[in-house]
């Protein structure tokens, strides 16, 4: 377990201040049941699930309620056991503040799962665990929710563990990797088994040395033979937001710039959360599928902790066992730095949530009004992928889209370093978010008004077709009556018949297309 | 609301531009210290101008006035044009260059971050043009009390003979003009030890704060440093070759608004270059170009204009030095 001898940077980046003390003592806790648990049947980035359950029916722990749809769908399961009581729209846990369908469970509070099935893992095959993957619902715990069971279909070399949480406030997992490390590591190699990988590299930002010290002794005990890997190495990487973006840490620890539009996958390189990893432990070693995750649960509250908490509990139940203070008046939904304010308390908690705050405007003021930018410069020093936030944000204004685009607004992953700098105090990344969302839009309308077109176009055709064959067919038969006529000696007769055979083709040709 | 949440604290416009103030107080020291307090005065002229026109002109353009007026824009840019005029200019002077500054060259451009001038440089540039004579008269080092120069300042009469005397860029014109050898035009009591008498202090001043705004990282390096090295090569070039006919680059580097220019002229977020590279082609374009207008020109003084002609270049400079960002530098292919 060597250390890595060099690590590389990325450009810009800030240092916020961190807020993880706070919580970062706090060992795991159950969250205790719910009233109700609200289930969203879409929980990832590329796939939604079919619900197998009706209202009335009574379901165990970990059953499967929701089946994975297409390619790319992941299973949901019943959190808890208790009874189906309702499938209906749902505020989600997502920006946009849309409602999505749910799967809503009354607990019986009896927690008793359906019977487990471990994998063997020595004798199970590459499929098997990849369908096992899909079916116990795992998907990107970092916060992307990109389904797990794609991800491990590309072969690397290089599987990095991304331990980083470089946001602030959030301690999940640190909390994880101090307490969990065996099943995180255990989980790792599972995946380094399913991609290939001959290496794994955890970054953990220097902000964490116990849960460095948890993983480094967990990285230490995995035996040699119990699995086809060269190396297991445990990194401290520099504190500095947002160190733990896939790219960015990418970067650090490998010295690789994924180009813009390729995929980390093209390096040979993959990188996991630690939540994920942990998740695919607990479903193949133990057969548990993905029922709950840690939360963080933090900001304007009495006891800032880290949680065990069921999928599909209400933000507002953990925020009442937190002891949110009087004076909150919104909660965010995951980090300072990307998270969002949760549409409702009520909103549930999902694969994705990594950590809930209570915010206050004292501890989150708004703000300070915008001015007018004055172009020193400092938003270019902090983004890290060396955009020049102040160009695009002139041109966005001006709505000038050909220009955002070429000073390349699509490779802004919206960390917010440029907004969190600016002396002036432009909210810039809404600015971007903005023109991203016209443009999209604008692209839209264009592939829509390209496929009318199509379709226009494959319908004349059609239209064409049918006279051409409805002219020959036409032609045929006065050739036929021709024929006759001429076989009766009364050729004249079939004059009429003949043009109106050729006006079809005149038609064809005024026709605009 | 939307993300993110937080903002870096203590954060705004009003202390980037504090600092700057800040960072000209040792340069305003040794002004005062070496040529007198009149320099004060003008300030003072030029920091009310800048406010009650930037209040007026926001007026009427019917924009937020409380929070630009506060930005301290306004107060930096009188500060700059009052210590780019010589400190005995009338008070009516330095009231039309603030006037230039901020209504021509700042908002009739919509304003802050929107004007492709410096308008300190655009200020004294028009008002060098206009009244070549009195921009011309600088107060004799240490030989004009505080009563005069007041009195200068507020006062109609001009009696200047034996008050003024030729700041080190004009003695060197002059005696170059006249063929005289640069180690005799140096005999002078116009010189100290390596520019102007008493100026050399000052423009040590601004060196000082100007390193100050590096520390803080309110300035990059690019700027002053591509100035520096922009006017220093070239002097160092012309010097070399000959040396009695050419100062030296300490020389041109010490005197006028070399270091002014150098630390908070060519540093103008709002009007010069903003990519790295786009900076230093920028800085060291204005730097050589003022070389040339004290060598060849005919003011003795070529830093406002370098810095104009190079505003015009800057959003061809800007597109030019887009610098490769990151995933897409062409490094290593799959
Ligand atoms: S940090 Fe703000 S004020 Fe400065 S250049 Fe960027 S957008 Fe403009
Ligand atoms: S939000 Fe976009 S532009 Fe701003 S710093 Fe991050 S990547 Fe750069």
């Amino acid at each position: 377990m060597s250390a890595l001898s060099h690590l590389f940077r990325f450009h810009g980046g800030i240092k916020p201040a961190t807020h993880k003390t706070e919580s970062s003592d706090a060992r795991i806790r159950p969250a205790p049941l719910p009233a109700r648990l609200v289930v969203p049947l879409i929980q990832s980035s590329r796939g939604s699930a079919r619900p197998v359950v009706t209202v009335g029916d009574t379901v165990l722990k970990g059953q499967c309620i929701g089946e994975a749809q297409g390619q790319a769908g992941t299973a949901i399961h019943a959190p808890t056991s208790g009874t189906v009581v309702e499938i209906g729209l749902y505020p989600m846990a997502h920006a946009s503040g849309l409602d999505s369908l749910a799967i809503v469970i009354e607990p019986d509070f009896e927690e008793r799962w359906i019977e487990s099935e471990p994998l063997n893992l020595a004798h199970a095959s590459r499929e098997e665990m990849i369908l096992r993957i899909q079916a116990s619902g795992i998907v990107g715990m970092g916060g992307a929710t990109f389904p797990s069971h794609i991800k491990v279909g590309n072969a690397i070399d290089t599987l990095i563990l991304n331990g980083a949480e470089c946001e602030p406030w959030i301690t999940c997992d640190d909390r994880l990797m101090r307490e969990r490390a065996a099943d995180v590591i255990t989980g790792a190699t599972i995946l380094a088994r399913l991609t290939g990988a001959k290496r794994i590299v955890v970054g953990i930002e220097d902000n964490k040395p116990e849960a460095i010290a948890a993983m480094t002794q967990a990285a230490h005990s995995v035996g040699a033979d119990e699995i086809d890997l060269g190396t297991i190495d445990v990194v401290a990487v520099p504190a500095r937001y947002p160190a733990g973006g896939e790219k960015q840490l990418i970067r650090v620890l490998t010295g690789i710039e994924v180009t813009s539009g390729k995929l980390a996958t093209d390096y040979g390189v993959q990188c996991f959360n630690v939540g994920t990893a942990h998740a695919v432990c607990r479903a193949l070693v133990h057969g548990e599928a993905l029922v709950s995750r840690v939360v963080t649960v933090t900001g304007n509250v009495e006891r800032p902790g880290n949680y065990e908490v069921l999928l599909g509990t209400p933000a507002a139940d953990l925020l009442a066992l937190a002891g949110a203070k009087p004076d909150t008046n919104r909660a965010l939904m995951g980090g300072p730095m990307m998270g969002f304010t949760l549409p409702s308390l009520s909103t549930p908690i999902v694969k994705g949530a990594n950590c809930v705050i209570a915010a206050s405007p004292k501890l989150f003021p708004p703000a300070p009004p915008e001015q007018p930018c004055i172009r020193c410069g400092t938003c270019a020093r902090a983004c890290p992928i060396e955009l020049h936030p102040f160009e695009l944000y002139w041109f966005s204004r001006a709505k000038n889209f050909d220009k955002v685009e070429a000073y390349h607004i699509f490779d802004c992953i919206e960390c917010g370093c440029c907004t969190y700098v600016c002396p002036a105090h432009i909210p810039l990344v809404d600015y971007f978010r903005f023109a991203k969302s016209e443009m999209r839009a604008k692209n839209e309308e264009r592939k829509a008004a390209e496929q009318a077109r199509a379709r226009f176009a494959s319908r004349s055709a059609r239209l064409e077709r049918e006279k051409a064959e409805k002219a020959a067919r036409l032609a045929a038969k006065a050739a036929e009556t021709r024929a006759q006529l001429a076989a009766s000696g009364e050729a004249a007769a079939a004059a009429p018949e003949r043009q109106e055979a050729a006006a079809p083709s005149a038609e064809q040709k005024a026709d605009p297309t | 609301m939307t993300s993110p949440h937080i903002r870096l604290d203590n954060n705004s416009v009003q202390r980037v531009m504090l600092y700057v103030l800040l960072a000209l107080v040792p340069g305003i020291v040794a002004y005062v210290w070496n040529v007198g307090a009149g320099i004060l005065v003008n300030i003072a002229i030029a920091s009310v101008t800048a406010l009650g026109a930037e209040a007026l002109v926001l007026k009427l353009r019917n924009r937020p006035i409380a929070i630009t007026l506060t930005d301290g824009s306004a107060i930096v840019t009188a500060w700059l044009i009052a210590l780019a005029l010589p400190s005995i200019v009338p008070w009516w002077l330095t009231v039309i260059a603030v006037l230039i500054g901020i209504v021509g060259a700042k908002h009739l451009y919509g304003g802050i971050g929107q004007n492709p001038f410096n308008p300190a440089m655009a200020a004294y540039c028009a008002a060098i043009i206009a009244y070549p004579a009195l921009m011309s008269q600088w107060p004799a080092v240490g030989q004009v009390d505080f009563a005069t120069q007041l009195q200068l300042i507020l006062g109609g009469g001009r009696e200047i003979d034996g008050i003024t005397g030729a700041t080190a860029l004009d003695a060197m014109r002059t005696g170059l003009r006249k063929n005289e050898a640069v180690s005799a035009i140096f005999e002078s009591t116009a010189f100290g030890y390596a520019g102007g008498n008493g100026w050399e202090y000052i423009g040590a001043g601004y060196l000082l704060g100007g390193l100050f705004l590096l520390w803080r990282r309110i300035i990059s390096w690019h700027l002053p440093f591509a100035f520096i090295a922009g006017m220093g090569l070239t002097a160092t070039l012309f010097w070399a070759i000959s040396p009695e006919q050419y100062p030296s680059p300490l020389f041109h580097l010490a005197s006028g608004g070399a270091m002014l220019g150098a630390f908070f002229i060519v540093t103008d977020p709002v009007t010069s270059a903003s990519t790295p590279r786009g900076k230093l082609i920028f800085a060291a374009g204005v730097g050589i170009i003022a070389w040339f207008v004290r060598t060849f020109g005919v003011y003795p003084e070529g830093v406002a204009f370098g810095v104009l002609l190079m505003n015009i270049g800057v959003p061809l400079i800007d597109r030019k030095t887009q610098p490769p960002i990151f995933g897409r530098r062409g490094g290593k292919q799959p």
